[in-house]
């Protein structure tokens, strides 16, 4: 399994794109702390930019790259290899690549200007991001055949969870506003892992207290320490679910 | 070695393969045949788990493929239409094949390599390549694991005929030791030498599957071609 997970890799850091996200992501990351005088404020700004370039980042480059190695697949699938081992390096090579993108472009820079709890919590969860992306665009993938069609897909995937999801969310507290909504939407925060890591950063920032009562609700779960794991293990099955059912209908497919 | 029961496959409405039933054995060589979309490369697929019947089953060695994918280790494959990875060079594709497959490959078979003057040029990235060395890269990668069985799909097309004759002396050299090869071809002039049976297929079905002496025989002609022909119209008299 290694083996083919040392070949992608090698063949995505050949391919400079996500060299050049570390170097762009670094670059943010540091601008964004010396504009800043007090670092709460930068690390505000810093989690939108993250929140909004990571997952854009991470859907679109995984999933042309895994178009673009259709040829790679192939070749390896008629060898003695198993397609479950096939599939999972891939998102493993992906995966590692965009953890250590991530780690060096985001990760230096937040703990050496926040090194608390927080900025280690920022940057676990970008991490954690940049994996889901990998894995939703696998989703992606293995369901369209068409490349430009599945662009298309993760593009649109990635427009909902960045940004639809939020007016969604929205237009429902508008419309039912004489309701109490607060414990309804922390379920509904558990279906964008983009809205999850915001919440679970925003918690941690002095911030959290401008977000009125719904904020309070938030902050009696996910302040808590049951709370917080629950999150993260609600991250963590953003991973596993779109994984399983790609590599479900990977073993199915025809080539 | 290999035997197909019922093999029965799809796409969307199309049907690709339909009811295919056969048995192919060790030091054989068969020449699999049929118009173009008669669904050989189809099949050829599945046996290699690549496409996934939705009927039937293959038994390699007398294991069922479907959980199996070990198996492969004992499969050259020579695909019809050789796609690689563009940025890699030839060296490269060469030694990460070696370095996947290093676990059931005892010795290397490099003759190939050699032959077609490719360790030449191994630093070539494979986008630049023409149709006919990818093609050789191809049959290279196929003979390389010294495996029992070798399916070989379309293996002259584009090749110039040095190159071809080449790869005919190492298929017949192949034979020789005993295994089982599977070649597709439209060319039956260029299967007169090698092969041992015929199968052929059409719309999707096994019309026959003969041994060419049988096929000789049968039809008093020596000339492949000939011998298909004339055993095709009495098929079709008879239906």
């Amino acid at each position: 399994m290694h083996k083919v997970i040392k070949y992608v890799i090698i063949d995505i850091l050949r391919n400079k794109i996500v060299l050049a996200y570390t170097l762009f992501l670094f670059l943010i990351s540091f601008t964004v702390f010396s504009f800043e005088d007090n670092t709460a404020k930068g690390l505000l700004s810093l989690l939108n930019l993250i929140l909004f370039i990571v997952p854009l980042v991470s859907i679109i480059f995984s999933t042309i790259y895994i178009y673009n190695s259709s040829e790679f697949i192939e070749l390896l699938l008629s060898q003695p290899l198993r397609r479950k081992q096939i599939w999972l390096s891939l998102f493993a090579g992906l995966s590692v690549s965009f953890t250590l993108a991530f780690l060096i472009g985001c990760g230096i820079p937040l703990l050496f200007f926040e090194p608390t709890t927080t900025g280690f919590i920022m940057t676990f969860i970008g991490c954690l991001l940049s994996i889901i992306f990998v894995a939703i665009a696998m989703l992606a993938v293995v369901s369209t055949r068409d490349k430009a069609k599945g662009i298309g897909v993760a593009i649109l995937l990635w427009l909902y969870f960045a940004l639809i999801f939020d007016g969604l969310v929205l237009f429902l507290l508008f419309q039912f506003a004489d309701y109490p909504l607060e414990k309804i939407m922390m379920i509904i925060s558990a279906l964008n892992p983009v809205d999850l890591s915001r919440i679970i950063i925003l918690l941690r920032l002095d911030v959290s207290a401008l977000m009125g009562y719904t904020g309070a609700v938030f902050k009696d779960f996910f302040g808590t320490d049951i709370g917080f794991i629950a999150a993260l293990g609600i991250l963590i099955l953003w991973v596993m679910i779109p994984l399983q059912l790609s590599l479900h209908k990977f073993k199915r497919k025809d080539l | 070695m290999i035997v197909a029961k019922n093999i029965t496959k799809h796409f969307g409405k199309l049907i690709a393969l339909d009811d295919i039933n056969l048995a192919c054995d060790a030091g054989q060589c068969i020449a699999l045949i049929g118009p173009n979309g008669s669904g050989k490369t189809t099949f050829i697929k599945s046996i290699l788990g690549l496409v996934v019947p939705d009927k039937g089953e293959i038994v390699f060695n007398g294991k069922n493929i479907s959980k199996d994918w070990q198996y492969r280790s004992q499969i050259g494959y020579m695909p019809q239409i050789g796609r690689y990875p563009d940025n890699m060079t030839i060296g490269q594709l060469i030694n990460m094949l070696k370095d996947i497959r290093k676990h059931d490959c005892k010795q290397f078979d490099e003759e190939l390599i050699t032959d077609f003057q490719l360790n030449k040029m191994l630093d070539k990235r494979m986008r630049t390549l023409s149709g006919g060395t990818r093609q050789k890269v191809s049959a290279s990668l196929a003979f390389l694991f010294n495996a029992d069985v070798l399916i070989l799909d379309e293996p002259t097309a584009g090749l110039d005929p040095l190159a071809s004759e080449i790869l005919k002396e190492k298929i017949i050299r192949e034979k020789q030791k005993g295994k089982l090869i599977l070649i597709t071809s439209h060319i039956l002039s260029e299967l007169d030498d090698l092969v041992t049976e015929i199968i052929y297929m059409q719309d999707s079905k096994l019309i026959f599957h003969k041994n060419i002496d049988a096929l000789r025989a049968e039809t008093g002609e020596q000339k492949l071609s000939k011998a298909i022909a004339i055993s095709m119209t009495k098929i079709l008299e008879n239906a």
